[in-house]
């Protein structure tokens, strides 16, 4: 898997699914419930992310709801990786199985919004660009490697189904 | 003789095909039972099972229910219902209740779960399953996608957390009362926990009281809650019209089983609960708000809008009517209930006191059907979730409250305390 390197979105704790897939857009395009991701905790993130920023955030990230979408809109903005003190158990079930890297990091709250982070999901190893700290953090769970490395489970389901061991 | 163990780890011992298993190991489990509802299920699963070229595992496995989307509002709802039925014809799902209630409270409806079962179900209130005595859990419709291929699910093994309550409710205080209490005081992170119920308060609580205990452990953030097989527990499977196993009473807890912690909790002196905006945990006796205006009163969803919480309701509208000012919307949790409250006259008490019946389903819940807020409008609600803009526009509040306090509120029109009615 590559490394990331990629400016970091700073949110609290208890950041929850309906925030990130709003259920009034649940009818709507990915396109349009991306739009309106996160916008009930920063309005303007939506907007402004790019492709390989990373999400810094704080405690139960990802708690409430089994909506897939909220992974999916994190992913579908360019959205790298989601490194938070702690996750809500389905949302980093989520992330895992679409391929997106989430690690618990518990030195978190070092991070300031716009800092640039170097992240390497297989090593568990994140580095600060901007105050040259390394942080090592637990890395993909073993079982989930090549899951994950596969490019999530939809990927890794086809390379199962062909080797005929499901 | 083996070791003693919790409920959990028996199940998922059993689930792993293994002799044991323990808190932290990962293990793969054989699912017994797979929910599907129309919000997570066909729609997001049949176009992956296509790029995958299989089918179903086991159609006789999977309950598929539709609730989020029930009625159609719309073209885009009313195509999401119209696949969710072809995907249960084209895959013969015998157990597809269309336009039926919310999936979670049919599966106690129809006895569908038992104790000892290993169930997972495609929507986080899975948990509520567990009131049966089983293991139910929920996932992403991406995993489900992923058991209804390989009927497989991995997990890790959680530790449990028994929650023990005693003592007996003042009257109008209820299982909704302790689960927003429970929110504060365990906090919404209990990963890698299983909330085990019990003590007298749980022992003496119908199967339906429990199944708020166990829909909410969701929003204490746990793997799933559940409470042991009692006589309470093979009563409801009875009722069901279900004969149950001759080993039910055996999916229990060994005495000396390890907790990682164990919580007592007395039931005697709780007030009611209220959850201020946004968060569940944000909950505290009912008191500190009462001069709070409430906008709507909405009495839905899979944990609040039950049989029994409708008999609640009546119980305080009784020759009373709702508030100038104040909605009171009821959007009955199944059709069945829905028949036993038109038949036993509790619905009659809820229409003559002004309340507006809603369609049976998820409804404004997670603002999916009728019911939604405007900007800045308040509610008090008994459903589960009042994050913001869960229910509508992003600046209405939503209160969480019991069944009892929120009709009580409809009364006052503003948040009031249901015992002081119900005396
Ligand atoms: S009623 Fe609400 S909490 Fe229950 S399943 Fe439906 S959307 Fe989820």
């Amino acid at each position: 898997m590559k490394a990331i390197e990629g400016r970091a979105w700073v949110f609290g704790d208890n950041i929850n699914t309906d925030a990130m897939a709003p259920g009034l857009y649940f009818k709507s395009s990915m396109d349009e419930m991306a739009r309106h991701c996160l916008e009930t905790v920063d309005p303007h993130f939506a907007r402004d992310v790019r492709p390989g920023d990373v999400i810094v955030a704080g405690r139960n990230f990802g708690v409430g709801s089994a909506r897939e979408q909220a992974a999916m809109a994190l992913t579908h903005l360019g959205v790298a990786a989601v490194l938070a003190v702690s996750f809500g158990r389905i949302f980093y079930r989520n992330a895992l199985n679409f391929g997106l890297p989430a690690l618990t990091f518990p030195n978190a709250a070092t991070v300031r919004a716009g800092d640039v982070l170097r992240v390497q999901p297989v090593a568990g190893r994140i580095e600060n660009v901007r105050t040259a700290a390394v942080f090592a953090v637990p890395g993909i769970p073993a079982h989930l490697m090549a899951m994950v490395e596969a490019g999530g489970l939809m990927p890794w389901l086809k390379v199962r189904l062909a080797k005929d061991t499901v | 003789m083996p070791l003693p163990y919790t409920l959990t780890q028996k199940i998922l011992a059993r689930a792993a095909g293994r002799p044991h298993v323990s808190p932290g190991e990962i293990v793969t489990c054989r699912v017994d039972l797979a929910l599907l509802l129309d919000s997570g299920g066909p729609r997001r699963i049949w176009p992956r099972l296509k790029e995958l070229g299989v089918g179903v595992w086991d159609p006789d496995r999977i309950v598929l229910c539709s609730d989020h989307f029930t009625p159609a509002v719309d073209a885009e709802s009313a195509a999401i219902l119209q696949l969710t039925r072809e995907f249960a014809r084209h895959f013969g799902i015998q157990r597809f209740f269309d336009m039926r209630g919310i999936g979670h409270v049919l599966l106690a409806e129809q006895g569908l779960l038992a104790p000892g079962m290993f169930a997972v179900g495609g929507d986080s209130h899975s948990s509520m399953g567990g009131a049966f005595g089983c293991f139910m859990a929920g996932f992403g419709a991406i995993e489900m996608t992923g058991v209804v291929v390989t009927g497989e699910i991995w997990i890790q093994v959680p530790e449990t957390l028994r929650v023990n309550w005693s003592g007996r409710f003042a009257r109008g205080v209820v299982a909704k009362d302790i689960a927003l209490f429970l929110c504060r005081t365990l906090g919404m992170e209990n990963g890698a926990s299983v909330l085990e119920y019990g003590g007298e308060t749980v022992r003496n609580m119908s199967i339906w009281e429990r199944m708020v205990l166990t829909n909410m452990a969701a929003e204490l953030g746990a793997e799933t809650g559940l409470v042991e097989a009692d006589e309470v527990t093979l009563a409801a499977l009875r009722t069901a019209g279900r004969v149950p196993a001759a080993d039910a009473l055996d999916w229990r807890s060994d005495p000396d089983a390890s907790y990682s912690a164990i919580h007592d909790f007395s039931a005697t002196d709780l007030p009611p609960q209220i959850a201020a905006p946004d968060s569940p945990a944000n909950s505290g006796p009912v008191g500190a708000y009462d001069t709070v205006r409430i906008d709507q009163a909405y009495i839905g969803a899979c944990v609040g809008a039950k049989l029994s919480d409708l008999r609640m309701v009546a119980e305080v509208l009784k020759n009373r009517s709702v508030a100038r000012g104040t909605r009171l919307l009821v959007a009955p949790a199944s059709t069945q209930a829905m028949t036993e409250a038109a038949a036993d006259g509790t619905l009659a008490t809820i229409t003559a006191a002004g309340a507006y019946i809603l369609p049976t389903g998820c409804g404004a819940c997670a603002a999916l059907g009728a019911g939604v807020l405007a900007e800045n409008e308040v509610c008090i609600s008994s459903t589960n979730r009042n994050f913001r803009g869960r229910m509508g526009a992003n600046s209405a509040q939503v209160y969480l409250a019991s069944p009892y306090t929120v009709a009580a509120s409809a009364v006052a029109g503003r948040v009031a305390d249901p015992r002081e009615l119900l005396t």
